[in-house]
Parts: structure tokens; sequence; C-alpha cells
């Protein structure tokens, strides 16, 4: 049928739909239906890792081969370092330009390098906002029970508390250098509510977010002249003979040469695993979200956490083909978008927390009540015109300017027309296990922002991220040029990698394939 | 459970997976139409690394040049925000030359002022509107450009909001300035500078460090799993 019949639907049963208040579910409702429904439940997508410091643990088919993956640097690779430098941070997301800019200011030298452009990220698309507790009747302590419940109990305790302790103060360095949260009439900071939230905490500019804080990030980077390695992917870490980190290898994706640095500590900033594509599902993320960084530090030793779950936010974009899997921001639930399955009927509470709504979203579409498209897609319907029904004409075009360019490039006027969703894979709950200094048990081996693991537990809270690069990006940056003064240059040698190699070869060399990825192969090989 | 076939949405680009011809700087290809610009160049087999960031309309790493069959004008476009059509022609546009000044935004004394020390190209606008064209985000960057000579930060801050720094607007700009890199400049004034400061924000930092929440935290910290685990079903 015609999408414009098919979505009727929606205009019809809007009046009736809007009187209906629909309750949570009970925590042992939401406990089955994820269990049911959610992709972090199909066993058939697992497997335990053979060997390394997670020895035994489970995490999803794709990480696990790329994890006991064989590195592309052979051992008796040149290691004269081209660069030298006291703190190595590798990634031009958010977490590695705060980690950059805290470190330059303790006065390091510091080295900055990315795989491709300064702030071609998933932090410049973060639309949604970022959670502080800023308003009155809200608190750290509240920030941080709503975190623990929406991560299902798991969370870090200390990384948490230190996160939404210094929340308030992030937001004060982001305001000085610039960055324009949007504002309530009277000067303070406008707050609105995410799903799984007890009080309203998200910080936004717009629903550019991300783009403008890495806008004024990356600006503040080239400000400072802090040197930069860009088209530079890191492809192995390099350590000493105690086995503290030293450096790393990068690859110049422009001419596939190998270039080393040398450096007295390492920051991993290099975001999550999206392109990995896991269960086949389409991604929001950026070009280069390949997990790089986990590969690099669980072969340096690092432990790893929570890396058997990920976030697939509940609305990703369906239709039209070209916006597969881009997200439709939760800003819109959280203004009282509702969703609509075929039948025109609501199936959850909007705003209850991620991995529930997403549960949800995939049962409807199992049990047939989803809308499909030709090329084999289902989702169900995001009642966009019902925030202009509701709040006023002109309300989503005010509201979401980033979404209606995007889907109004292909002819879709969203504040007319429900859009079509489903869940798409988003973040990487997990991650490289760290401290609240944001250290890996492996010396010298900061790991900053999604790379990291244990604060958010089994589920992220929307917004959580932003806050969790800035804090860490910052705690990694100040503690790791805190130590230059009293170090020296570790040798650099690739005895982790001798000892890796031997483990992999006691368990049969499983994987053959070299990790990390860099970047997905999407180019069609044309005979 | 079985779908319902009432319910299937007949994709023109799908129902009729048509190939068209377009040419990818100079070179004609047979791609399937509708698929975005990026997708095409992956489909003809080119590696793209430069001009290629969020997959998302944010990064503005895929700036690209394209005409369509019929109309001599070359337009611009965000290459994974654009879908091919037949005759299509496009190259992607590498990164601009443009300068970047550089200043401490902290120390600026009067922001507005500094802006024809930092971007003294700015006051030379000649209105020929090509970079209001040139914006794919739909930015009337001109607009812009005056707004900021006249020293009115506030509305510049807020039409730039949507600019995702891909620079398009600044090779066809024949007085030379990179209007993103003045709005950018402009914007961050303007937080920094001319916007009033958050009381409530001040007042939280100071309940942080003066220990007000000390209390608080010494009970959730003491509790077993199941009380925490009670105490969180308790926030509304
Ligand atoms: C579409 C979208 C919307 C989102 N919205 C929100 C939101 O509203 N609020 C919120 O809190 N969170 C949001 N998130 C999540 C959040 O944005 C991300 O988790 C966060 O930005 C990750 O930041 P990061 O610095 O850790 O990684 P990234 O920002 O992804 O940066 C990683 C960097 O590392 C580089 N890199 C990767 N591998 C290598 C390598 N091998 N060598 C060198 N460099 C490498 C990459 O190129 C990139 O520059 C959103 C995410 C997406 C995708
Ligand atoms: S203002 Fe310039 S840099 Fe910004 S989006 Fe428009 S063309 Fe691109
Ligand atoms: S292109 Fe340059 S000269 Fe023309 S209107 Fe824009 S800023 Fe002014
Ligand atoms: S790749 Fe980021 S805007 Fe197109």
């Amino acid at each position: 049928m015609d999408i414009h019949a098919l979505q009727q639907i929606v205009h019809k049963t809007r009046d009736d739909r809007r009187k209906q208040t629909i309750p949570k579910f009970s925590p042992a409702d939401c406990d089955q239906l994820i269990h049911r429904y959610h992709p972090d439940f199909r066993a058939s997508a697992y497997r335990s890792i053979r060997f390394g410091p997670n020895e035994g643990g489970k995490t999803v088919v794709e990480l696990a081969t790329l994890l006991e993956g064989d590195s592309s640097i052979q051992g008796n690779a040149d290691l004269t370092p081209q660069y030298s430098c006291d703190v190595l941070v590798i990634g031009g997301g958010g977490a590695g330009c705060a980690a950059a800019l805290h470190a330059h200011g303790a006065g390091a030298n510091v080295l900055l390098a990315t795989k491709l452009r300064l702030g071609d990220s998933n932090s410049v698309m973060a639309q949604g906002g970022m959670q502080i507790s800023v308003a009155p009747e809200d608190s750290p302590v509240t920030h941080f029970l709503d975190t623990l419940k929406g991560g299902h109990m798991e969370n870090d305790h200390a990384l948490l508390k230190t996160m939404v302790e210094e929340g308030p103060s992030i937001a004060k360095w982001l305001l000085e250098l610039g960055v324009l949260f949007d504002r309530q009439a009277d000067g303070n900071l406008h707050v609105k509510k995410g799903g799984g939230s007890s009080k309203p905490r998200l910080l936004t500019c717009s629903d550019y977010t991300g783009l403008e804080i890495m806008r004024v990030l990356k600006d503040e980077v080239i400000n400072q002249k802090i040197p930069l390695l860009e088209f530079a992917a890191a492809i192995e870490l390099l350590s000493d003979d105690e086995g503290n980190c030293t450096g790393a290898i990068f690859k110049d994706l422009d001419n596939q040469r190998h270039v080393v640095v040398a450096a007295k500590s390492v920051i991993l900033a290099t975001g999550g695993i999206g392109r990995l594509h896991i269960q086949g599902f389409p991604t929001s993320n950026h070009y280069g979200a390949t997990g790089d960084g986990l590969c690099l530090a669980y072969r340096m030793g690092a432990k790893l956490d929570h890396i058997d779950t990920f976030q697939y936010h509940p609305s990703g974009a369906v239709y039209p083909e070209q916006l597969i899997g881009q997200l439709v921001t939760e800003g819109i639930r959280s203004e009282g978008g509702q969703l609509v399955n075929a039948k025109g009927e609501r199936f959850v509470n909007e705003l209850d927390t991620r991995d529930v709504v997403s549960s949800s979203i995939i049962r409807e579409c199992e049990e047939g009540r989803g809308i499909r498209t030709m090329s084999g897609r289902v989702g169900v319907w995001l009642d966009t015109p019902l925030l202009d029904a509701e709040h006023g004409p002109g309300t989503v075009e005010k509201h979401f300017p980033a979404m209606m360019l995007q889907f109004e490039r292909f002819g879709i006027d969203i504040s007319k027309d429900p859009v079509l969703i489903y869940p798409t894979l988003h973040y990487q709950n997990g991650g490289v296990k760290i401290d609240t200094n944001s250290e890996t048990n492996v010396k010298n081996l900061f790991v900053a922002g999604e790379a990291s693991g244990g604060l958010h537990g089994r589920n992220r809270l929307m917004g959580n991220s932003l806050l969790d690069l800035m804090v860490y990006g910052k705690r990694s940056g100040l503690t790791a040029a805190g130590r230059v003064g009293s170090m020296k240059q570790g040798q650099l040698t690739l005895k982790h990698l001798q000892r890796f190699r031997a483990d992999a070869k006691k368990h049969g060399n499983v994987s053959g394939v070299i990790s990390p990825m860099i970047l997905p192969a999407y180019t069609r090989k044309v005979s | 459970m079985a779908q319902d076939d009432t319910n299937l949405i007949d994709q023109p680009e799908v129902m009729k997976p048509r190939m068209v011809t377009i040419e990818i700087a100079g070179k004609k290809v047979d791609v399937p139409e509708g698929i975005t610009v990026v997708k095409a160049m992956w489909y003809a087999g080119i590696d793209v690394v430069r001009g290629v960031g969020c997959l998302g309309g944010f990064c503005g790493a895929c700036a690209t040049y394209y005409r369509t069959k019929d109309d001599p004008k070359v337009r611009t476009c965000l290459a994974c925000q654009m879908a091919v059509q037949d005759g299509m022609s496009f190259t992607m546009m590498p990164s601009f030359p443009a300068r970047k000044a550089t200043y401490d935004i902290q120390a600026l004394k009067d922001p507005k002022q500094d802006l024809f020390n930092l971007y003294p190209e700015t006051p030379l606008c000649r209105n020929c509107n090509a970079c209001t064209e040139a914006c794919p985000q739909k930015i009337d960057v001109r607009e812009g450009v005056w707004k900021a000579v006249f020293g009115d930060f506030k509305s510049v801050s807020e039409m730039f909001m949507d600019c995702v720094m891909c620079g398009m607007c600044t090779p066809v700009c024949i007085a030379d300035i990179a209007p993103n890199l003045v709005a950018l400049y402009v914007s961050r004034a303007q937080g920094a500078h001319f916007t009033k400061k958050p009381i409530g924000l001040d007042t939280r930092i100071k309940e942080i460090q003066d220990g007000q929440y000390q209390d608080a935290w010494n009970t959730i910290l003491k509790m077993s799993e199941k009380e925490l685990a009670d105490h969180c079903a308790t926030v509304k």
C-alpha cells in the first residue's frame, strides 16, 4: 500500500490516543519483556571468548572474533618513533578532545591522533542532550539513583558517583568555552526530561547538542595548537618490559605507512562499535565506529567489562531507505511523541528506558503488528505530528530542526506525517574497565568515553554519555598529565603482542582475522 | 506470527530498483536509483576515506558539488544526505584552505571589536549571496555575515546552530571570507561573553563542594544490593 494510506491510521487515532495514559511496566514485566525480545538475550548471537583477560566471558560473535584477532604488526617491526609526546590521545571525538584539552592545560606535551578528521565521530551526532543535575528539584544523588536503576543496578558505583558529582562543573567549563546551551527566560539552564529519568535533567543545544559541543571543542583544540595527526588509525599499542603502555603504532590512511609514536601515557578514546552491525542491525554510528580501542586494549592485557550488552536505540529510521538506521531523536518521545502499531494502538509508555521501549517495538513487529517495507524492513509509527497538535503548529520545526531537514531532503515533512522506526544499534554499554582516574589495569593506559565500561551498567540512560565523555576525558587528561614530571619514557616493545600470540597459538589461532577493523568494508568489489 | 500484507509499504525505490547512469568525478557508472551519493561511490567500487565521517548529516565531511541532468547550475550537498538520480554528476570537495584565526576566547576584552582584528575581511562582504546559495543547511549565510559585522552576535549564534562546518560557503566567497569560521567565533563569543550566567548552576556546584549531599551518599553507599534496588524503585 502507499505509505500515505498506511499513515492514515495514525492520523485517525490521534485524538483518542492523546487522552490515553499508558502506565510504565512493572519491574517484573520489564524483565520478562527484555528477556524475551531484547537482542542482548538472543543466545545464538553470543559465544565465549577463548583466551585473554576475559577468557570464558561471553560477547557477541562479531566482537569475540575481533578480540581474538591478530595484529597486522610483525614481531620484528621497526619501532623507531617518528613522534614523541607526554600524552598520546587516540580518537578525535568528545572524549579525545576533552582529554587533550585538559592534559594540555595541565602543561603536558600532547599529541592527538585520530582515524578520520578531528571531530568526525559519534559525539558530533548527539542530538538529545547531556544529563547534568542542575535543576533545583534535582540532585546528583537522584541522578545516581536514576542511572543505577536504568543500568539494572550493575553500574560501577565509584565511577557513577564521580560522574554525577562532577557534572555541574563540566557544564560550567563548557559554558566558559562558549557552548550555547538552551536557557530559560531567567538565564538558568533549560532542562528536559529524558527516558528513564525521574527529573528533567537534559541540557540541550536545540537538537544539535553534540554538534555544538564538538564545534567548540574542535575549535579550542586548534586554538591551543595541540599537534594533530589526522587520517591516522591506531593499529597496535606499545609496552615496556613491565607491560606498561608506552605508545602506539598508527597506519597513515593516505599512504598506508606505519607511524610510531612514543608516549609516557596513552589515552584511548576510540568510541564504540556500531559499524560492526552486530546481529545484522543497522546503526546510528559514524563510519569509524568499529570498536578498535577494545581490540587494542585487550591485546595489551586490559580487562573488559559488560561487553555482552549493547544499546539498541528504539527509534532508528526505517523509511526512506537512504536514512536506514539513522537516529530519530528520543527528544521526540520526551516531548510526547507516541509509538503506534499498524492497528493504530499504543503499546508502551514512550518514556520507559530504552531497552524496554526497544523490546516492546521488536515484540510488536514479531507478533505481526508492524508496518513492512518492500526491502524487508519492518517498523512501527512514531507520531511526530502529535507534537504540533499538542504544543501548537511549528513545534516540530522549532524544536527539531536537524530532523526536519534530514527528512525534508527526501520529501518527507515530519510535522505532518509520522515516521517509521525500528531499533537501531546505537551504543556499546560496556568497554574497557577503568578506575575513577580513567586508568585500566595496564599502567599508563587510560580509556575514556564510549570505549570504556562499567559506568553505565547494562543499559545507558539517554544523555549520560555526553557527560561521561567530558568527565572521564578530563580525568584521564589530568591524571596522565600529572604523572609526566615523575616519569621517563619507557622502552618501546611489542612484548605484549608476543604474549598474546603465544596465547592465541595455544588456542589454535582461532579467529583468523586481523584486528582492529579500522573501517567497515562497504566498498563493492567490482570485478 | 505472520505479517499482514496490507501493512506493506510499496516503496518506489525498492519496487522499481532501476539502474541509473551517473557521473562520479567525470567517470560514468551505473548505480541503483535513489541510493545516497556516498553509497553510490561504494557501489561503484570507490573507497571513500576522506569525505566520510558521521554518515548522518552532522559532521560536514562529505561536502559535494553536483549537477542534475538538464540544469547547468552546480549545486552543493552533503553526500550522505542526497539521493542520486539519473544523469546526475558529482564530485567531492576536498578540505578548503581557509584561514582560521586563533584566539583565547576567555581573554577577549572587546569581542565585537576583536572580530575585525581576527577576521578583517568580514566587513568587505559584497552581498553577492553566493554563500547562502552554497549552504546545504539552508542557513542565510550572507545575512549572518552582515549581522556579525553589525554586532548582532545573538542572532548569528542562533542562525548558525545548524552549521555542520562543511566549508562550502568559503570557496565561493568573492571577498575571501570564511563565513562559517566567522560564525563559529561569533557564537563562542556570544556564549562566553554575552550570555547571562546561570545562577542555579553555581548554587549546585557550591552545594556539592560544601558536602551538602554527603549524608545522602553515606546512606546510599552503605546499603545492601537489595536495599539499594528497593530505594531506587521509590524514586519517582
Ligand atoms: C546518532 C547518535 C546520537 C547520540 N545522541 C546522544 C545524546 O543525545 N546524548 C548522549 O549523551 N549521548 C548520545 N549519543 C552517544 C554519544 O554521542 C557517544 O557515545 C559518544 O559521543 C562517544 O564519544 P567518544 O568520544 O567516546 O567516541 P566518538 O565520539 O565516537 O569518537 C571516537 C573517535 O575515535 C576515532 N577512532 C576510532 N578508532 C580509531 C583508531 N583505531 N585510531 C585512531 N582513532 C580512532 C574516531 O574516528 C573518532 O574520532 C549518541 C550517539 C549517536 C551515534
Ligand atoms: S554555513 Fe557554510 S560551513 Fe556552515 S553548513 Fe552552511 S555552507 Fe557549510
Ligand atoms: S559569498 Fe562572501 S561576499 Fe558574497 S554574500 Fe557571502 S560573505 Fe558576502
Ligand atoms: S558524513 Fe557527516 S555530514 Fe555526511
